[in-house]
C-alpha cells in the first residue's frame, strides 16, 4: 500500500502532507527533515527511488520527482510497483497541472483542501483508486459544484468572508 | 499609550480580531509574509488564539473556517489537533456539504484509532452518511469512508462493517467509484479489525468478478494487500481460478502487476498453479510495454518461478535490456535490483552481466552504484577475488567518502568472511589492507585493525609482509591525520612489536614508534606503541648477543667450541628467532651450523655496539618524558621500557666480547632469559567458547580465601599444579628446565604483557619433535593428574589446524581456525547473535500473533495457526483441496471437490475463506467448530497467546 503522499519544496517546507497510517505531529516534522536529507543530495538526472528502510519502517521505498521548486514524494511498500508509483505521480501533477491551469507552488499554497480532494480521488485509503486524471478532474469539479451549491463559505469571495464573529 | 501597547503586543484580542474572522486565505498569506522562522511562529501562535477562541463558536460557519484553518496549521505546520476533535465531530451532522467535509477531513488528517476516545461517538452519523439517499451525495459518503478508512478501530469497524455492505454490494454505474472506496475501507476495517472478515469477505471476493472496472481494480489491490502481508498466504489459495481469470483477461496494466503479487506469494505453495501461470506470464513479458508490468513479471518469474529456466531466460533477457538503457537510470537500478534477486538461485545470470554491473560502479547514481558493489561482491570467489578487490579498490579511491567506505566495508566483510576463505595470496591481502588505508576517505579503521590483527595471529606465513606493511603504515606522516585510522596504526603497532624478527629495520621502527607526532593519538594506542617499543628493543638487544656468540663461534671454530655452543643456546637463546630455531634442531652437521650462523650475521642488521646504544638513547629521550605522562597506561608502559633500558645499562653489555664472557656475567645472561621467556610465546587466536568449556578443577574452590595464594605459588615453583593452570600465568615448558626461581618470574611477566594487551588466552605448548611447532590455542596446559579435569583438557584440544584444500601451484597458507565457533574474534558476537536470534524468534512468534491480528483477518491468522500444528496430519489433505480448487476453474470437478469437502468438514472449517466462498450454509456451523478448536487449540498449545486474542477469537462467531 501507499503510506504516505508528499509534496515539499526544495527547501523543505511542506506543502502536502498524507500519512496513511497515522503519525503524530513530531514524527511527521522529523520524517520531512529526513526525507529532505536524502533527496535535496541527490543530484538530478539519477533514478528517482530511494531505500527508506531507515525513514519510513522496514521495506518501504520511496519514490520521488522532483519538478521546478517542488518535490513530489509516494511512500510506499512492496505491494506496490516502483515504476508504476513513479507513474503515479505523474498522473497526479498532470491532474494538478489540469485543475489550476499550469500549476505552480502557489496554487498548492493556497488550495489546501482542493489538493485534499485530488489526493483522495486517486488515493484512498492507502490504495490506488483512480489512474485517470481526467475522472479525477471530472470527480473534483463535482465536489465543488456541489459545495458551491450548498452555500459554502470556502468558496465565497473573502471580502465577504470577513464579517462578524459571534 | 501604555494600554494601547499592551491591547497589541499581548494576547488579548484587538477590536479588530474580534469582528472580524480571517480565513485560511488570510492565515496563509500572513504566513507567507512573515520573514523569519521566528516571526512565523508568532503568526502562528496568535492565530492559534484566534482559532481557540472562534471554534467554540455556535455559528458552524464561524466553527468550520477555524477549523480549516487549524487543520492547515495542523497537517502543514506540525500541530496537535487533537483538542480540536470534538469540535470536528460537531461539524459532521451539519447539512451543509463542505461544513461536513472540513469535518471530515480534520477528522482524518488527526484521528488516531489509538489516540482518541471521541470516534465512537461519531459512529452513528458515519452511518447515516453511509446510507444512500438522496440527501448523501456520494462526495459525503466518500468522505466518511475516508474518515473510516484511516481512523478506524476495531470498535467502529465492528460497528460499521455490516453498514459498508450495500456500498459493496451496489451495482449502478453512477456510485462505481463509491463502490472502490468502499472495498478499500473494508480492507482496511479488516485490517484493524479482523473479526469482522465474516461480513466483508465475501462481499470483496464478489467485487474480483464485478463488471466495474475500477472495483475490480479496487478488489484485487486489497486482496494483494492482504496476501502480501499475511505470514501464511495459504488461505487465498482457493481464490486462485478468479486471479488466474483476471490474469488472462484483464488489459488493466494496474490490475495485472497486482495479480502478478499475488502469483507470486501464491506459485511457491502449489507447483501446478506455477506450471499454470507460467504461460500467460511470459506472454505478458513479451507482448507488454509498459515498463512497469514488464518489470513485475520479471520479479515473478525471478523471485517464484525460478525454478522454470525457459521463463528465467526469457526474464533475465528482459533484465538485460533494462540494465543496457542508458537513459533512464530507473530501469538500470531496477534491472541491477532484478539481478540481485537472482544472485544465489543462478550465479550465472550475473557472472553473464558481469561487464555491465561492473560499469554501474561508476553511474552517477548512489543507489546504482550500491546496488552493483552488493552484486560484484556477491560474485568473488577464490579465483577472482584479487582481480576484483584490485578494480574495487581503485574504483575506491576515486569515488566519494561514502561510497569509498561502502566498498571498503563490503570488501572487507566479503573477504573477512568465514575466516577469509576466500584469500588463497595473504601477502596481497595485506598488501590490500595496506592500501585501502591509504584512501584518504576511509573510515574502516577498526576492522581494519581487526583483520590486521587476526591475519598476523592466524596466517603464519602472512607474517613477513603483514610486517613490511606495518612499518609502511607507522612512516606514513599522512596517517596520523585522520583519526578514524589509529586503531589501525594501533595494530600496525602491535604487530611490529610482535613479529619484530621479521623487520628488516628495528632501528628504523623505533624511530617510526616514537615520532613526536605520536602524541596526537590516543593514549589507548600511545601505550600499545611503547609497549612495542619494548619488544623491539629487546628484540635488538638479544640479536646482539647473539651476534657475539655467532662471532665467537666462528672464530673460534672446532667441535669442542660448538658443543659448548649448542648447550649454551638451549640454555639461553630458546626458539625466538627462526635462525637459532633452525640452528637448534640441527645439531649435526659443522658446516651447515656456520653457513647458518654466516647467514644469521649477513642478513641480520648487524648491531653494534654503537648502533645499540645509539638505539637506548633514542628511546631514553623519546620515552623519559611519557613517564611523567598523565595517562597511566602511557606511563606505566613508558616506565616498563625505560626500566628495563637501565638494567640494561647497568650490565654493562658493551664490554662483553665474546660469548663466554656473556655466559661469565650472570646478571646478564638471566636478563636475557628473562626477556626472551617474556616474548618466547607467540600469542594465538582464542576461541570465544574455550573459557566455557574449561571446568573446574577438583579441589579448587573459587570462592576460597586469596590468603592461600602465596602457598600456592610456592607450590608452583616445584610441582606446576593443575590449581593454578587456569590462571593467565602460563605454563611454559622450557622454564622447568630451568631454575625455578627464575620460571616465575617470565610467567607472571607474560601474564602481565598479555593483560596490557587485552588478550587473553590459553597457554600453548611447544613440542620438540612436531613438525609444525606453531602454537595452538587449544593446547592442554599443563599434564595435569586429575583424570577428569585432563579429559576436559583433551577437549580443549581438538586440533585446531583445520587443514585446507590447496592448489597445487600456491598453496594457502595455513589459516589457524579454532573450532566449530569459527574461532574468529567476531564469532563471540555471532554465537550471541544466533542466540538472539533464536530469542527473538521466539519473542516474535508471541508478537507476531499479537502483531498479525490488528494487520490480517483473524479467521486466515488463527486457520494458519492452526494449520502448522496440523500440518503433519492433513497435510495430503490439503493438497487434495487445492487440487479440487485449483480445477475448478473452468471445469466440473467442483461438485466432487464440494463432496470431499463436506467429507473432510472438521478439516475444511480450517479454511474458511472456502467456507464463505463456497457454502454460506456451512458458515455457522463451521465456525462454532472453528471456535471449538480454538479453545482446545488454545488449551494446549498456544498459552502464550496474547492477551487481546481471545477478545477476538470470541468475536468470531
Amino acid at each position: 500500500m501507499i503510506r504516505a503522499v508528499i509534496v515539499m519544496n526544495t527547501q523543505g517546507k511542506p506543502r502536502l502532507l498524507k500519512f496513511y497510517e497515522f503519525q503524530p505531529p513530531e514524527k511527521q516534522k522529523e520524517l520531512m527533515r529526513s526525507v529532505l536529507a536524502v533527496l535535496s543530495g541527490r543530484p538530478d538526472n539519477v533514478s528517482n527511488f530511494v531505500e527508506a528502510d531507515a525513514i519510513f519502517g522496514p521495506g518501504t521505498r520511496l519514490v520521488y520527482k522532483h519538478l521546478a521548486t517542488l518535490y513530489f514524494i509516494f511512500v510506499f511498500d512492496n505491494s506496490e510497483n516502483e515504476l508504476a508509483m513513479l507513474d503515479l505521480i505523474q498522473v497526479f501533477v498532470e491532474t494538478m497541472d489540469r485543475c489550476f491551469k499550469n500549476v505552480c507552488e502557489l496554487d498548492i499554497v493556497f488550495n489546501f483542501n482542493k489538493m485534499h480532494a485530488i489526493v483522495d480521488e486517486i488515493i484512498f485509503g492507502g490504495q490506488v483508486l483512480e489512474t485517470s486524471s481526467e475522472q479525477v478532474m471530472k470527480a473534483v469539479e463535482e465536489i465543488a459544484r456541489l459545495e458551491k451549491s450548498s452555500n459554502s463559505i470556502s468558496f465565497v469571495p473573502k471580502a465577504v468572508s470577513g464579517r462578524f464573529g459571534r | 499609550m501604555a494600554a494601547t501597547a499592551a491591547i497589541t503586543t499581548t494576547s488579548s484580542p484587538s477590536l479588530v480580531d474580534t469582528l472580524f474572522q480571517r480565513s485560511l486565505d488570510d492565515v496563509i498569506r500572513a504566513l507567507r509574509s512573515s520573514p523569519s522562522s521566528a516571526s512565523e511562529e508568532t503568526v502562528i501562535s496568535r492565530a492559534l488564539d484566534e482559532i481557540r477562541r472562534e471554534i467554540r463558536s455556535p455559528d458552524l460557519d464561524t466553527k468550520s473556517v477555524s477549523l480549516q484553518k487549524l487543520t492547515y496549521l495542523s497537517s502543514l505546520h506540525h500541530l496537535d489537533l487533537s483538542w480540536a476533535a470534538f469540535h470536528a465531530l460537531e461539524l459532521l451532522p451539519s447539512p451543509s456539504l463542505p461544513h461536513a467535509r472540513i469535518g471530515y477531513l480534520a477528522a482524518s488528517l488527526s484521528f488516531h484509532p489509538s489516540s482518541t476516545e471521541l470516534l465512537p461517538l461519531a459512529t452513528h452519523q458515519l452511518r447515516k452518511h453511509f446510507a444512500p439517499s438522496p440527501a448523501n451525495p456520494p462526495a459525503l459518503a466518500a468522505s466518511a469512508l475516508h474518515l473510516l478508512a484511516l481512523a478506524s478501530s476495531p470498535d467502529l469497524g465492528r460497528h460499521l462493517a455490516s453498514d459498508l455492505l450495500p456500498l459493496l454490494s451496489s451495482q449502478s454505474a453512477a456510485s462505481s467509484s463509491l463502490r472502490a472506496k468502499a472495498v478499500a475501507t473494508a480492507l482496511r476495517t479488516l485490517a484493524v479489525c479482523p473479526d469482522v472478515a465474516p461480513v466483508l469477505f465475501k462481499p470483496l471476493v464478489d467485487c474480483l468478478s464485478s463488471s466495474d472496472p475500477r472495483t475490480v481494480s479496487a478488489a484485487v489491490g486489497a486482496f494483494c494487500e492482504l496476501a502480501l502481508a499475511a505470514p501464511d498466504p495459504f488461505p487465498y489459495l482457493p481464490l486462485a481460478p478468479e486471479f488466474y481469470r483476471l490474469l488472462v483477461d484483464s488489459r488493466n496494466n494496474w490490475v495485472l502487476i497486482k495479480v502478478l503479487k499475488i502469483f507470486a506469494r501464491l506459485a511457491p505453495l502449489e507447483p501446478r498453479l506455477a506450471s499454470r501461470i507460467l504461460d500467460p506470464i511470459c506472454q505478458l513479458l513479451r507482448r507488454s510495454h509498459a515498463k512497469s508490468l514488464v518489470f513485475e513479471c520479471i520479479r515473478t518469474i525471478l523471485s517464484s518461478l525460478t525454478d522454470h529456466e525457459e521463463a528465467v531466460r526469457l526474464a533475465v533477457d528482459k533484465v538485460k535490456e533494462f540494465l543496457s538503457s542508458d537513459d533512464d537510470p530507473n530501469l538500470r537500478y531496477l534491472g541491477l535490483r532484478a539481478l540481485s534477486m537472482l544472485e544465489s538461485a543462478h550465479p550465472w545470470v550475473v557472472e553473464e552481466s558481469r561487464e555491465a554491473v561492473i560499469k554501474s560502479l561508476s553511474d552517477p547514481d548512489t543507489n546504482i552504484r550500491v546496488e552493483s558493489l552488493h552484486l560484484i561482491v556477491g560474485m568473488l570467489c577464490e579465483s577472482n577475488v584479487v582481480e576484483i578487490c584490485n578494480l574495487l579498490n581503485k574504483y575506491a579511491m576515486k569515488s566519494d567518502p561514502e561510497f569509498a567506505n561502502e566498498i571498503i566495508g563490503a570488501m572487507l566483510v566479503t573477504c573477512g568472511k568465514n575466516l577469509y576463505e576466500l584469500i588463497l595470496d595473504f601477502d596481497w591481502y595485506v598488501a590490500l589492507l595496506g592500501e585501502m588505508v591509504r584512501n584518504p576517505h576511509c573510515a574502516k579503521g577498526e576492522e581494519i585493525e581487526r583483520q590486521l590483527v587476526d591475519i598476523g595471529l592466524r596466517v603464519r606465513d602472512a607474517r613477513p609482509e603483514l610486517v613490511r606493511v606495518a612499518r609502511d603504515l607507522l612512516i606514513d606522516p599522512a596517517l596520523l591525520g585522520n583519526p578514524f585510522l589509529f586503531r589501525v596504526l594501533s595494530a600496525s603497532a602491535w604487530v611490529s612489536g610482535e613479529y619484530v624478527e621479521f623487520s628488516r629495520n628495528p632501528v628504523e621502527l623505533v624511530e617510526a614508534l616514537l615520532q613526536p607526532r605520536i602524541n596526537l593519538l590516543p593514549s589507548l594506542i600511545r601505550a600499545v606503541y611503547i609497549q612495542s617499543v619494548f619488544k623491539v628493543m629487546s628484540f635488538c638487544f638479544i640479536s646482539f648477543i647473539e651476534q657475539i656468540q655467532a662471532v665467537e663461534l666462528l672464530s673460534v671454530g672446532g667441535s669442542t667450541q660448538r658443543s659448548e655452543k649448542n648447550d649454551e643456546q638451549s640454555d639461553t637463546v630458546p626458539l625466538k628467532t627462526t635462525e637459532s630455531n633452525v640452528s637448534e634442531g640441527d645439531h649435526g652437521d659443522t658446516t651447515a651450523d656456520t653457513v647458518l650462523l654466516l647467514d644469521l650475521i649477513d642478513k641480520k642488521t648487524n648491531f653494534t655496539r654503537e648502533s645499540i646504544s645509539d638505539l637506548m638513547n633514542l628511546i631514553e629521550t623519546a620515552v623519559a618524558p611519557l613517564s611523567e605522562c598523565e595517562e597511566v597506561e602511557v606511563q606505566e608502559r613508558a616506565r616498563n621500557v625505560l626500566g628495563l633500558l637501565f638494567t640494561l645499562r647497568e650490565t654493562q653489555f658493551w664490554n662483553i666480547e665474546a660469548a663466554h664472557e656473556l655466559k661469565s656475567d650472570k646478571e646478564l645472561s638471566e636478563i636475557i632469559e628473562l626477556l626472551e621467556a617474556a616474548f618466547s610465546e607467540e600469542l594465538g587466536p582464542v576461541s570465544a567458547n574455550a573459557q566455557k568449556r574449561v571446568s573446574v578443577p577438583e579441589g579448587l574452590n573459587l570462592n576460597a580465601n586469596l590468603s592461600d595464594l602465596s602457598k600456592i605459588l610456592t607450590d608452583y615453583d616445584l610441582t606446576p599444579s593443575a590449581s593454578i593452570s587456569f590462571s593467565l600465568q602460563s605454563y611454559n615448558p622450557q622454564e622447568t628446565k630451568e631454575d625455578s626461581v627464575l620460571a616465575v618470574e617470565p610467567s607472571s611477566l607474560l601474564a602481565e604483557h598479555r593483560k596490557r594487551h587485552g588478550l587473553y588466552y590459553l597457554s600453548t605448548q611447544r613440542d620438540g619433535d612436531e613438525l609444525n611447532d606453531y602454537p595452538r590455542a587449544n593446547e592442554p596446559l599443563l599434564p595435569v593428574d586429575h583424570g577428569d579435569a585432563t579429559e576436559d583438557l583433551v577437549k580443549l584440544t581438538t586440533p585446531s589446524l583445520v587443514p585446507r584444500k590447496s592448489k597445487p601451484t600456491k598453496p594457502r597458507p595455513v589459516v589457524i581456525r579454532l573450532d566449530e565457533g569459527d574461532g574468529t574474534s567476531t564469532s563471540h558476537l555471532t554465537t550471541v547473535k544466533k542466540s538472539d536470534n533464536l530469542l527473538s524468534e521466539a519473542i516474535r512468534g508471541v508478537l507476531l500473533e499479537n502483531e498479525s491480528q490488528p494487520s490480517l483477518s483473524g479467521k486466515l491468522d488463527t486457520s494458519s495457526k492452526r494449520r502448522e500444528n496440523d500440518a503433519s496430519d492433513n497435510s495430503e489433505l490439503i493438497s487434495q483441496q487445492i487440487e479440487s480448487v485449483t480445477l475448478e476453474h473452468g471445469n466440473s470437478s467442483s461438485r466432487k471437490s464440494r463432496q470431499h469437502r463436506t467429507h473432510k468438514e472438521r478439516y475444511e472449517s480450517h479454511f474458511k475463506n472456502e467456507d464463505i466462498e463456497k457454502s454460506s450454509r456451512h458458515s455457522i456451523k463451521s465456525s462454532r467448530q472453528h471456535r471449538r478448536h480454538k479453545h482446545r487449540q488454545r488449551g494446549d498449545v498456544t498459552a502464550d497467546i496474547v492477551p487481546q486474542t481471545p477478545a477476538i477469537q470470541d468475536f468470531l462467531l
